[in-house]
């Protein structure tokens, strides 16, 4: 069905839809968090959670006490290496489909801590991460945003096809590694099939680039 | 069986076979789902017992001991005890002086069991 006739039948009071554009709708209605915080990030989360920004009205007000039947992992806070197997263990015994946020700094990368011997320089080294946010901590409306936009995400997945999302596609992992305590670091440091960014440190990288291809500076 | 014994019951049995259709038709449903769409991906870590993300330790199949479970039980006869003293209240000015000793020896029964419960020390927290 073409959108012109869509468009057409819904003026005339017929509404239509797809399989796909239901179960979308239905996924990205009821994204159930895992109760679970780890830093200054989660006092933020508890209050977008609160009567005054109340993010219930996005359909994931309830925070399950347990990753069986949660949707969504709200990764609030600095990821210690002391921590970081937990989480992914966690993220691990999650059911399909399930989605991650990295809220705040210390999340995506370690933030004011990312010298820190004891830190992990972001969660994504682990578990796939859906939406980053940036800030420290990220405001309440900052969390709504990603939250919008991870509905956003979800709204566009097709069921079928090879972009179908990686919960539907069998050859996909469900299950993560989960690090171990090394003697100086997490083994392994990360994981290579997530994390394959190699940060080289050329003076000729490029780095802020203009609108016409070239360097701003 | 009477055709009228028939008749009276239909609507009821017709009641029941919706509401199996009704908790049966989703699970169908999802399953179907699974089938055609969404693949299952059990593992070792997916599947393993949930201890706020620690590794398991022990056996995890322990036996919890209810030795709560009195307590429970004496709530539950108070609980219904009121669900009779509702009605006894409502129609105490009518009632004769028969049905007032009953109701008085059916509490005292429940007061009794409540002292019972108490010595045996039922209601002190373990």
């Amino acid at each position: 069905m073409d959108q012109q006739l869509r468009t057409e039948l819904s003026r005339q009071g017929i509404f239509t839809t797809t399989l796909e554009e239901l179960y979308n709708w239905g996924r990205k209605s009821s994204v159930w968090p895992l109760t679970f915080g780890l830093a200054c990030c989660a006092i933020e989360m508890i209050a977008t959670t609160m009567a005054r920004y109340d993010l219930a009205r996005f359909g994931a007000e309830v925070f399950r006490p347990s990753p069986r039947q949660a949707d969504l992992m709200i990764v609030a806070g600095t990821v210690t290496k002391k921590m970081a197997p937990q989480v992914v263990r966690l993220y691990n015994q999650m059911p399909e489909p399930k989605y991650v946020i990295a809220m705040g700094a210390c999340a995506i990368s370690g933030g004011p801590f990312k010298q820190g011997y004891n830190v992990l320089k972001g969660i994504d080294r682990y578990i796939p991460v859906d939406v980053h946010i940036p800030g420290c901590p990220p405001r309440p409306e900052a969390l709504m945003d990603a939250f919008i936009t991870l509905q956003k995400k979800i709204e566009s997945q097709s069921l079928t096809g090879a972009e179908r999302p990686r919960h539907l596609d069998p050859d996909e992992p469900s299950e993560f590694v989960v690090p171990q305590y090394g003697a100086h670091d997490l083994e392994p440091p990360k994981n290579v099939k997530l994390w394959n960014i190699t940060l080289k440190n050329t003076p000729n990288a490029p780095c802020a680039t203009g609108e016409d291809g070239h360097r701003k500076d | 069986m009477s055709l009228h014994f028939i008749d009276t019951y239909r609507p009821i049995a017709i009641l029941m076979i919706a509401a199996l259709g009704f908790a049966a038709a989703p699970l169908a449903l999802a399953w179907l789902w699974a089938k055609k769409f969404s693949p299952r991906k059990p593992g070792p870590l997916k599947n393993a017992t949930y201890e706020c993300g620690l590794e398991t330790k022990s056996n995890v199949m322990l036996w919890f001991k209810p030795e709560y479970y009195i307590y429970a039980i004496v709530f539950l006869i108070f609980d219904v005890e009121a669900v009779f003293l509702l009605p006894f209240a409502v129609a105490f000015s009518g009632l004769s002086l028969g049905a007032v000793v009953a109701m008085l020896i059916f509490l005292l029964l429940l007061a009794e069991g409540l002292v019972w419960a108490w010595r045996k020390g039922v209601l002190t927290w373990v």
